[in-house]
């Protein structure tokens, strides 16, 4: 027999707090913030909010060493550093999206959306986004083209052939890709194709850098939904004797097809709001200029950025009108996708 | 038995699917049989995945090249040099350039990036994974995936002129009880400073860190956890005894993909720092730069040499994330071995 | 140490799903309870309300009675904590932590509950370890990651670390169905051995092994698939194996089905 007592618990109850106690102590402390706040005259609301955070994990923590003893505690004192995080993370959001929404709706409406700056100078109101709209989805449509098919010609030489070690390059370097800067992948096409093939800025260059962005993008989305094809379908179409090539493309593909439309559309929104690469590749222009391979042309997102380097309120109020225009694009796009996904969801319950 | 699928040659092996017996035919059963249509497709995807590598190739040898012509006349030690000036504007017509201010700007930006970003990313994964009540798990995985979906330049846009503003409060108060640090001292005027960038960029990164750490977590096989419950640990301690443990490689690769992701951001940086080509010890006072946002901010105005200066500063910044997302790369897929042998 | 369980109508649930019914019986303390019956039949899950694990599986939740001795486990102002603290669990994988040692994992339940000195914890660590019959094996290796072991000394460490902290009752879930035939007799003469001390329910695939370990033997089965778990008999165990009151006990036992 040890010596030593095992330390147990009298009973199995243990004091517990009520159920609603985090939520009071949340109010109470967003209350003692606020009168902080109000009283000390801080005027930024980050500050309150820091304040009213700090507040309740110290207060949960407080009482539940007061009431639950030190390990209840010290779980409390997880959960609500655990709630804080999440808190921390929806605010910028919730935040980003209202005031987008609240400043960018001043100026937006059906003019904005059919007007180009051609004729407005940068510190007057008026003017509007088409040319940088129609710059955009010349730009993605462009950039689609060259990356959807080679980012899903890669993933089915990944899925469908690769075993060996150029596979194992490939994923590797696909998965690196993933992690380039856009402004590199600017960097790369200007020093091609402009200083050194001599070629102009225009939209197609960046849709070259575009869509160098996109492609792992692609590649990945792609693998992921043809593995999730379960190996008997192939099978039943080998036994019949159908090739291995057209079995790929009519029985394969097209099972994973709903998700490789989702990852595609993903991939879209995701180049769709790149502004680095454009504004090292397609300059910048006020005017409608629809040829994409010829003369510099605007963009969404570049748009936005000469909007704001323009430094007046015009300007600002421009900017917040075509982020609210891009989000909005980006947004549908997203939502879009995870609709497509889930119409398409691979019937095969995996 | 006449499947043509099975007619492999010895450079494309067979599906890398589980095999089962019944798929696996001879090896090499008459190459001579292979159709031209399976020939072409085959040769169309490898060649698709060879591209990816030719680019990847493509981009390190152009920015070489370019990145050479300009180092070759520079005056100045590119890599100890505190000015920008490759049109030797001071210097009679010669190059002086270098990106010692670019690595301390891009250094520390993201450094304050990550220490935000890292503990609130991890906080976000274990409340989804382990935390929040089923039916809210899913929307904020969403709310999560939408916050990746913001484009930089709006994030750039919010952060000059939503979030810098309600920043100077803390940052005078910062200075109050910190600014005896140096780090932190403020000298008042428009917080658009290295410090205000890495808040935003801690935002920006905060997706990839969260969805990758949640993985991870969801991975960790219940056994683990239900071992821990069972002698009575509480939930936060069924976390440090069986999910943090497991998870903490999944973490750290995770985090160095954020880092990646921190260390490129061009355009949110460019539109919230105000910049200036110094290095200044307080991270709270305007000034500084970084290597995506120098590029951005000086190439409208630079010459075809400027460009290639620029692109000589592209290339280390190229090499850098290359390294670290590399490297978070291998680690994860070290990280799969390991827990594959162990499920 | 040792106490006694009393069930009265007890329903579990996972999500809408009901998986066993309005089960009662009582557990003698310092014996051996066996819980058989087809696969399905809720015997895992029913062992699992016994120390508040149920209802860590999402949707899982509990209607009715748990006593221990006096004390209702499902009772209000009741720490779930506490509950498997004392109730103690091992399962069918054996599962030590796998970043910790030997040492640490038979020390992890008691360094949760309170601090020891060094001296402390190494007595309790050496008791436990010779209470699951591993301390010849690994007293060498204390230090030695836990998921070096074979399967058998896995398992016999997990149960070290369940009474490592003196619990009142242990609960095998299965202990021995991933094991070969020489690690399950080693862990069923250890079961014989910790009887003197625990309260101990042992679910079983092994209907040789319910016969050769329990004290009593509790029978469940199910209508149908689909259909909730119940129990059908508990009684001592030569009296289900020779002469069961239940006649699907019998075709049970005799192989008819199952």
């Amino acid at each position: 027999m040890s010596t030593t007592t095992i330390a147990k618990p009298a009973s199995l109850r243990g004091a517990r707090l009520p159920r609603w106690t985090p939520a009071v102590v949340a109010l109470g402390s967003a209350a003692v913030a606020v009168a902080i706040g109000t009283v000390a005259g801080l005027d930024s609301r980050i500050q309150w909010g820091l304040i009213a955070a700090v507040l309740f994990i110290v207060a949960s923590y407080a009482v539940a060493v007061a009431v639950e003893g030190g390990r209840q505690a010290k779980d409390r004192l997880a959960t609500s550093l655990v709630w804080v995080t999440f808190l921390l993370a929806v605010v910028p959001l919730a935040s980003l999206v209202f005031e987008t929404v609240e400043r960018g709706s001043t100026v937006f409406n059906g003019y904005f959306l059919t007007h180009s700056m051609g004729v407005v100078a940068d510190d007057e109101p008026g003017g509007g986004i088409y040319h940088a709209i129609l710059g955009t989805l010349e730009q993605v449509l462009l950039a689609s083209v060259i990356a959807v098919p080679i980012g899903m010609l890669t993933a089915i030489y990944l899925v469908e052939y690769g075993r060996g070690k150029l596979a194992k390059v490939v994923t590797f370097f696909v998965d690196v890709m993933t992690g380039i800067p856009s402004i590199v992948a600017g960097l790369f096409v200007l020093s091609f194709w402009i200083l050194i093939l001599g070629f102009d800025f225009s939209g197609w260059a960046g849709a070259m850098a575009l869509a160098i962005l996109m492609m792992p993008v692609v590649v990945r989305s792609t693998e992921e939904m043809l593995k999730l094809v379960p190996n008997e379908l192939r099978e039943a179409s080998l036994a019949l004797g159908i090739p291995k090539w057209r079995t790929i493309l009519k029985v394969v593909l097209p099972t994973a097809i709903g998700g490789i439309t989702t990852g595609v559309m993903l991939a879209v929104a995701r180049i769709a709001g790149e502004t680095a690469p454009v504004l090292l590749l397609v300059w910048v222009n006020p005017m409608i200029n629809t040829n994409p391979f010829e003369g510099s042309q605007a963009s969404l997102p570049l748009y936005i950025y000469q909007q704001y380097a323009a430094g007046n309120q015009a300007g600002y109020d421009r900017a917040w009108a075509a982020a609210l225009a891009l989000i909005g694009f980006i947004m549908i796009l997203n939502l879009a996708a995870r609709g497509v996904a889930r119409w398409k969801a691979p019937k095969t319950g995996r | 038995m006449d499947i043509p699928s099975s007619t492999t040659s010895p450079t494309s092996p067979p599906p890398r699917h589980d095999v089962k017996p019944s798929q696996v035919t001879p090896k090499r059963a008459a190459r001579g049989a292979t159709r031209p249509g399976d020939r072409i497709f085959l040769g169309l995807s490898r060649g698709s995945g060879i591209a990816l590598l030719v680019i990847m190739a493509a981009i390190a040898a152009f920015l070489t090249y370019r990145a050479a012509l300009a180092l070759s006349d520079n005056t100045g030690n590119f890599l100890t040099t505190f000015e920008w000036d490759p049109a030797g504007t001071a210097t009679n017509g010669k190059p002086y350039f270098g990106i010692a201010v670019l690595v301390f700007g891009t250094v520390v930006s993201s450094i304050i990036a990550l220490v935000i970003a890292v503990p609130i990313a991890i906080g976000i994964a274990l409340f989804i994974s382990h935390y929040a009540p089923r039916r809210l798990a899913t929307p904020i995985a969403f709310v999560i995936d939408l916050l990746a979906a913001v484009p930089s330049i709006v994030y750039g846009l919010w952060g000059a002129l939503v979030v810098a503003p309600n920043l100077t409060g803390l940052y005078s108060w910062l200075d109050d009880y910190f600014g005896w640090t140096g780090i932190f001292s403020y000298q008042g005027g428009a917080p658009r400073s290295l410090m205000t960038v890495g808040i935003l960029l801690a935002i920006m990164i905060l997706p990839i860190i969260t969805n990758v750490s949640r993985e991870v977590f969801l991975q960790v096989p219940k056994m683990h956890e239900e071992a821990a419950l069972a002698l009575g640990a509480t939930r936060w301690e069924t976390i440090r005894m069986s999910v943090l443990p497991f998870a903490r490689s999944g973490v750290i690769s995770a985090s160095m993909l954020g880092l990646g992701r921190a260390l490129g951001e061009t355009i949110a940086v460019a539109t919230v720092l105000s910049p200036s080509f110094v290095i200044n010890a307080s991270v709270l006072d305007f000034g500084g730069g970084t290597f995506a946002q120098n590029i951005a901010s000086k190439f409208n105005e630079a010459t075809e040499y400027g460009r290639d200066a620029l692109i000589a500063s592209g290339l280390v910044l190229f090499v850098i994330t290359l390294l670290v997302n590399g490297a978070a790369r291998l680690i994860i897929a070290r990280r799969k071995e390991y827990s594959g042998a162990n499920a | 140490m040792a106490k006694r369980i009393d069930v009265s109508g007890l329903t579990a649930f996972y999500g809408s799903h009901k998986a066993i019914e309005d089960i009662s019986m009582t557990v003698e303390p310092r014996s051996v309870t066996a819980f058989i019956g087809p696969s399905g039949c809720g015997k895992s899950t029913f062992l699992r309300t016994l120390n508040r694990m149920h209802e860590v599986t999402t949707g899982g939740r509990v209607e009715g009675k748990v006593l221990l001795d006096d004390e209702d486990l499902y009772g209000a102002g009741v720490d779930p904590v506490n509950v498997r603290r004392t109730i103690g669990m091992v399962f069918q994988r054996p599962n030590p932590f796998p970043t910790m040692s030997i040492f640490d994992n038979v020390a992890a339940g008691l360094r949760l509950n309170g601090s020891y000195k060094k001296s402390e914890l190494n007595a309790i660590v050496e008791k436990s370890l010779k209470g699951a019959n591993l301390w010849n094996e690994v007293k060498d290796r204390l230090n030695k990651p836990g998921s070096g072991l074979s399967g058998g000394q896995q398992q016999r460490l997990c149960i070290a670390r369940a009474i490592a902290v003196e619990p009142q009752v242990l609960l095998m879930d299965e202990p021995c169905s991933a094991l070969d035939p020489i690690s399950t007799l080693a862990i069923e003469d250890l079961i014989g051995e910790l009887k003197e001390r625990f309260t101990i329910v042992i679910v079983t695939h092994n209907m040789q092994q319910a016969a050769r370990v329990s004290d009593r033997t509790a029978f469940f089965n199910l209508a149908a698939v689909g259909q909730p778990g119940k129990l059908v008999e508990i009684d001592e165990t030569e009296r289900i194996f020779s002469n069961p009151s239940v006649q699907a006990t019998e075709d049970y036992i005799s192989g008819r089905f199952g």
